[in-house]
């Protein structure tokens, strides 16, 4: 029996020597030291034997079975060793096959652009308060210092209503009046907010020109609002979106709601000023239009222009994102094709 | 507006290169959109960019003014001629022509009048006349039908001056040299003749004043700091007295504030002087006459349109006695036949000039044909009036006619231009056309303007502009534009020139004022300050935050946003319903009154048409769509009223649930109405709202049994499932289910709960266990799955279906639903008796309430 054992071990040893892989050590493993394993077995029998031989069988036993324990603790730490290094220098992939495909969503460029102007005017304490796209021709226009017939409605190709009086909105500019009314405490509190919204002109559809847009008009109203104040708060504003180092430029323009009224631009950011295609080789690109708030405006939002002063600007999303993206297309932005959409 | 620099010079001296002038201008506000260049080079100024031009520079050695002495047949060929030309030099140089217009000379002999024209030398670079793509050539000699040939007399279109190249450019006067104002000899450098530099100046509709050259001269001078030179508005008047021959009677001086006229007889029609030809076409007029090239001349010049009629015509008309001019409103039924051949139903608002037989023009716009000039014409009536801008422009909209003379009385020209521009035209029609000038003017002015005056403290420009102007600056800046101003310690009396129509009284005025000082100043002399005001009471806009929160979940959950067109036809939103069903859509549209195009005619009912659209259009290219759209809808629910603008929320997804890739192979599994309910869950759930329930929908653009209402808290907030199959038909979508959503989004934003409370991690072990139940194929899992999590109580801590199985060992008409449950308690480990006891109770409560089974 003792030999039979012996025989057994020096067996065990030859086998382990020759195993490579887990699943054939797992095997001598289960074969050798598992609960029915021959070596487990041998122990098992030990009580078999005559009881003088069975103190020194069951510590020889007991002996090989610590040995063939270690034995497969070390190939077994071999064994894995051998396979990381296999797998280390050989389990490649090819890396340039594309990955699995993940599908993603995404904000219409638009509402990118609006958001960034939320956030930048956000910092200057401007907040976001919204308007009808519907109006009457008084919000739109006259109250805006542009009475019936004047010649400065040829600004604004306008969409009318079969209601009479109703319009849809040319320009973001009505909700300065209703801001005024509605935040203004009938003229006694100051105001500053952004103005967003779609806009409508009775334009034909080509890659420059929409019949639909969006604009964001800003508006701040005080004690002591001034241009200086116009003109640092624009320029603040084209630091944080264009560059810390953008160039500005204001321009004297005419707007009936504003006065003094500017347009203001910024240097372009595509050629840094030297000229290019997009620019017009003028170095610069329009960036908004802006005043100082005209008094009749401030007299119809209830408050004293004598007292009271106030500045607004107005700005495209649209433009932004296409000089920002190089968008050659106006129409892209309402088509909502998915392969302009997933560019986002 | 096009202005000529050599005409613009004429009032004011310009000392700065073009380029940098076309800034300093477009920063004032006459912004300069364009510069064209007439033979001479384009300038360069420091700092300012400008498109190269790719114009024809005249080289000064080369492109000669001359004069042709002679012109001689060609001895082998009938169709050319050789012209003999002075070009300044010791001898003539002959040239081989074929220009049709020396044809007249031919053979003549040496000219008593030699002909002004353009003389290139050999090596000089022009445009191929023969070419019809532009193209540059240098002359080079070459020999044409056996006569030497190396110069050449020019066209116009050799020079870059127009297309024309039917014959040699001639002029009938002696030019003037343009740098000495002298008479120009030939070899005279052509740049110094006939070279310019075209400005294109956008005018605002507040710059009224600035839509003449001389106008445009005023502004500059100002900016410049230079005197501007009127033109000369004397005139001799020798002729018999205008009083008598013709008289005015105006019968609405609220839209007829003033009109003059002057008389001139015995004129001779005929081609007005080269000079004045040549500005007309700088600007871009084709002369006529020169009765009526005076007239268009004057309206250039300083902005004052005049009118000249046929006296006699007049007389004619008046049975031979003299005319009475009448401006008034029309009878009923009045027509008018315009020089532009269009007769025209006149409306109540439009002011006729008259005379006692009937309508002579539409005032202020366009003539009348009957009374025009013509080449027999030989006394002129010269009219100059002022019109009220406001009714101009009206008309002008409402006759759908828009001339040269209306545009500027749209914009506002003062009635003390009228008198200047009868003066101006009067006489310049005298040194044109001969004649004598009628002594006296007939000028009918019944309401005459005010003089405007303003009050103006300095402390008003400083507060507004933020910045410490002082009184002799602001009053220097006015003064240069031609405001009187008296200074009154720190007051500025301002009395207003009579052609700022622009400047308003009072607070208006004032602010009209500091907006000239801020130009002429210059913007970027004014500091940038930040706000020193104080700051208004701080909210926030929940109903953005909410919405843009929205966005971002549907984001996550992998759409992406649309944007669409609001505008629609409710032919097209018919398209959302099946046939014969009832049409919700029908109805309360806000209507446009002019559209773009008879697919645009109102504002949409429906989110719906705009998304199934968008995919119509989409699936050309891709199969996979889903996507959302945020936006108003507009119902017209009172007429008359301003319309309602709620917000929605559209969904739209079809085609493969994955996108497909090489390494899981072609993505064949289309979306399905549970793809697009788990957005919807994804979305309450983003949104944190709980209190949601699915019911059956009843929308008729929805497919009846595969569509659900979402109603949370209690309020419907829409339809949402798989579109009906005949409207997608009507699409053409129908490679894959098509499913949409439509949702009031105010009331689901409404239901979002300021702030939500988050689940305690628990550490105590949990205890997995699954049921399955079998249930009447009617039964709705929320059902179930509310009784279970009912019976359930504490410790049941979540339930999740795995598994919807019919067929095999369920019985027929019965279902079996398959859940995951998971049992904890907070604070203690769940001994499997209190499991098995939680365990039961659910699938009592399940046979009692439900008649579940437990599937075996
Ligand atoms: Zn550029």
């Amino acid at each position: 029996m003792l030999e039979q054992l012996e025989q057994l071990y020096q067996q065990a040893l030859a086998e382990i020597e020759q195993i490579t892989d887990a699943e054939s050590l797992r095997a001598w493993e289960i074969g050798y030291l598992g609960k029915k394993g021959s070596i487990t077995q041998m122990l098992r029998s030990t009580g078999q034997l005559p009881p003088e031989q069975r103190a020194s069988f069951g510590k020889r036993a007991n002996q090989i079975k610590l040995d063939l324990t270690a034995a497969y603790e070390a190939r077994e730490k071999l064994v894995r060793e051998q396979a990381l290094a296999r797998d280390l220098e050989e389990g490649q992939v090819d890396v340039t096959l594309p990955g699995r495909a993940r599908p993603t969503g995404g904000l219409h460029p638009s509402t990118q652009i609006l958001r960034q102007l939320y956030a930048i005017w956000a910092e200057m304490g401007f907040q976001v308060y919204r308007s009808r796209d519907v109006e009457d021709d008084d919000t739109n226009f006259t109250l805006l210092n542009i009475p019936p017939h004047h010649p400065a409605r040829d600004m604004w190709d306008t969409f009318y209503t079969t209601t009479p009086g109703v319009i849809l909105r040319t320009h973001t500019s009505p909700g300065q009046i209703h801001a005024m009314r509605d935040l203004g405490g009938n003229g006694t509190q100051p105001i500053r907010v952004i103005l967003p919204g779609m806009c409508y002109r009775y334009e034909q559809v080509t890659a420059r020109s929409e019949m639909q847009f969006h604009q964001l008009e800003g508006l701040a109203i005080g004690r002591s609002i001034r241009m200086s104040d116009l003109k640092g708060t624009i320029t603040a504003f084209a630091h944080r979106m264009y560059g810390a180092h953008a160039a500005v430029r204001f321009r004297a323009s005419y707007f009936p709601f504003t006065e003094p009224s500017m347009e203001v631009d910024v240097e372009c950011f595509l050629c840094g000023g030297k000229g290019c295609r997009v620019c017009k080789y003028a170095g610069w690109l329009e960036i908004a239009g802006a005043g100082m708030v005209h008094p009749e405006v401030l007299r119809n939002g209830g408050y004293d222009p004598t007292v009271w002063s106030g500045f607004a600007f107005g700005m495209g999303p649209e433009r932004m994102a296409m000089l920002k993206y190089r968008i050659s297309d106006i129409r892209y932005f309402w088509q909502n094709d998915l392969r302009f959409l997933e560019q986002f | 507006m096009k202005v000529p620099i050599s005409w613009l010079k004429e009032f004011v001296d310009i000392d700065i290169p073009v380029e940098r002038l076309a800034e300093r201008l477009t920063l004032a506000g006459l912004e300069v959109s364009g510069i064209t260049y007439i033979g001479v080079p384009q300038g360069q100024a420091d700092g300012v960019r400008w498109p190269n031009s790719d114009h024809l520079v005249w080289d000064r050695e080369k492109i000669l003014l001359c004069r042709i002495r002679e012109v001689k047949p060609h001895p082998n060929a009938d169709r050319l001629v050789i012209a003999m030309v002075d070009y300044g030099g010791a001898e003539l140089e002959a040239c081989v022509t074929g220009a049709p217009n020396l044809f007249p000379y031919k053979g003549l002999g040496p000219l008593d009048e030699p002909l002004w024209a353009v003389w290139a030398a050999e090596g000089a670079e022009v445009w191929d006349g023969h070419s019809d793509e532009p193209k540059r050539m240098i002359l080079k000699e070459k020999s044409l039908r056996g006569i030497p040939n190396r110069s050449m007399v020019c066209s116009e279109k050799e020079l870059g001056i127009s297309d024309e190249h039917e014959g040699n450019l001639l002029l009938r006067e002696q030019p003037l040299n343009q740098v000495t104002g002298q008479p120009a000899v030939p070899g005279t450098p052509l740049q110094d003749v006939l070279g310019d530099i075209i400005l294109e100046v956008e005018l605002t509709p507040n710059l009224a004043r600035a839509y003449s050259i001389y106008g445009v001269a005023r502004e500059v001078a100002a900016l410049l700091g230079k005197p501007v030179r009127p033109p000369a508005y004397d005139y001799l008047a020798e002729g018999a007295p205008i009083d008598g021959a013709a008289a005015i009677e105006i019968r609405a001086p609220e839209l007829n504030p003033r009109f003059t006229l002057a008389l001139l007889r015995d004129v001779e029609i005929k081609p007005s002087p080269e000079w004045m030809q040549r500005r007309l076409k700088l600007v871009g007029q084709r002369p006529i006459n020169n009765i009526v090239d005076v007239t268009n001349y004057v309206t250039f010049e300083i902005g004052q349109p005049l009118h000249a009629f046929d006296y006699d015509k007049l007389v004619a008309r008046a049975g031979g006695r003299p005319p009475t001019i009448i401006t008034r409103l029309p009878e009923p039924g009045e027509t008018l036949t315009t020089l532009d051949e269009k007769t025209r139903q006149l409306e109540p608002h439009n002011i006729l000039v008259c005379d006692t037989a009937g309508v002579l023009s539409l005032g202020g716009i366009i003539g009348g044909a009957e009374t025009e000039i013509s080449a027999e014409t030989k006394n002129v009536l010269l009219e100059a009036a002022n019109w009220n801008f406001i009714n101009i422009r009206r008309t002008m909209q409402s006759q759908k006619v828009f001339t040269d003379a209306g545009t500027r009385f749209s914009r506002g020209v003062h009635p003390s231009q009228a008198i200047l521009g009868l003066q101006r035209g009067i006489e310049l029609m005298r040194q044109t056309a001969g004649g004598q000038i009628a002594r006296g003017i007939l000028d009918a002015y019944p309401q005459p303007s005010p003089t405007v005056r303003v009050e103006l403290p300095i402390g008003e420009v400083r507060r507004l502009l933020g910045m410490d102007l002082d009184v002799e600056t602001v009053a220097d800046i006015l003064r240069r534009l031609l405001f009187d101003v008296a200074v009154r310690s720190d007051t500025l009396d301002v009395t207003v020139p009579d052609f700022r129509t622009d400047i308003g009284t009072g607070v208006v005025g004032q602010a009209d004022l500091i907006e000239d000082i801020a130009r002429i100043y210059g913007y970027d002399r004014i500091p940038d300050t930040m706000i020193s005001d104080q700051i208004p009471p701080q909210w926030t806009n929940v109903d953005l935050v909410r919405e843009e929160r929205a966005r971002d979940v549907l984001v996550a959950l992998g759409l992406r946003e649309n944007i669409s067109h609001r505008f629609t036809t409710p032919e097209r939103e018919a398209q959302l319903i099946p046939p014969g069903a009832d049409n919700p859509y029908a109805g309360g549209y806000v209507e446009i009154a002019n559209p773009l195009s008879a697919d645009k005619t109102a504002l949409r009912h429906s989110l719906l048409i705009s998304l199934l659209e968008n995919a119509r259009a989409n699936a050309r290219f891709t199969a996979r769509q889903q996507v959302f759209e945020i936006g108003s809808v507009y119902f017209q629910r009172r007429p008359g009223a301003l319309p309602d603008e709620p917000r929605r929320l559209g969904i739209l997804m079809t085609g493969p649930r994955r996108v497909a890739d090489w390494a899981s192979g072609l993505a064949a599994d289309n979306v399905d109405f549970f793809d697009l309910k788990g957005v919807v869950e994804g979305l309450l759930d983003g949104l944190h709202i709980a209190e949601a329930s699915f019911s059956r929908a009843a929308h008729p653009s929805f497919h009846p049994g595969r569509s659900a209402l979402l109603t949370v808290g209690g309020v419907d907030i829409g339809a949402f499932g798989e579109i009906h199959p005949q409207v997608a038909q009507t699409f053409e979508l129908t490679a894959a289910p098509l499913l949409a959503a439509e949702f009031d989004l105010d009331a689901l934003l409404a239901a979002m709960p300021d702030r939500h409370e988050t689940q305690p991690l628990l550490n105590t072990p949990p205890v997995y266990q699954d049921i399955a139940l079998v249930v009447s194929q009617e039964t709705p899992a929320a059902a179930v799955q509310a009784a279970i999590i009912k019976a359930g109580g504490k410790l049941l801590r979540s339930v999740r279906l795995f598994d919807v199985y019919q067929g095999g060992s369920v019985p027929e008409g019965h279902k079996s639903l398959a859940y995951n449950l998971v049992y904890q308690a907070e604070d203690r480990t769940l001994t499997d008796a209190e499991v098995a006891k939680v365990h039961q109770k659910i699938v009592k409560a399940c046979e009692r309430e439900l008649g579940a089974k437990l599937r075996g």
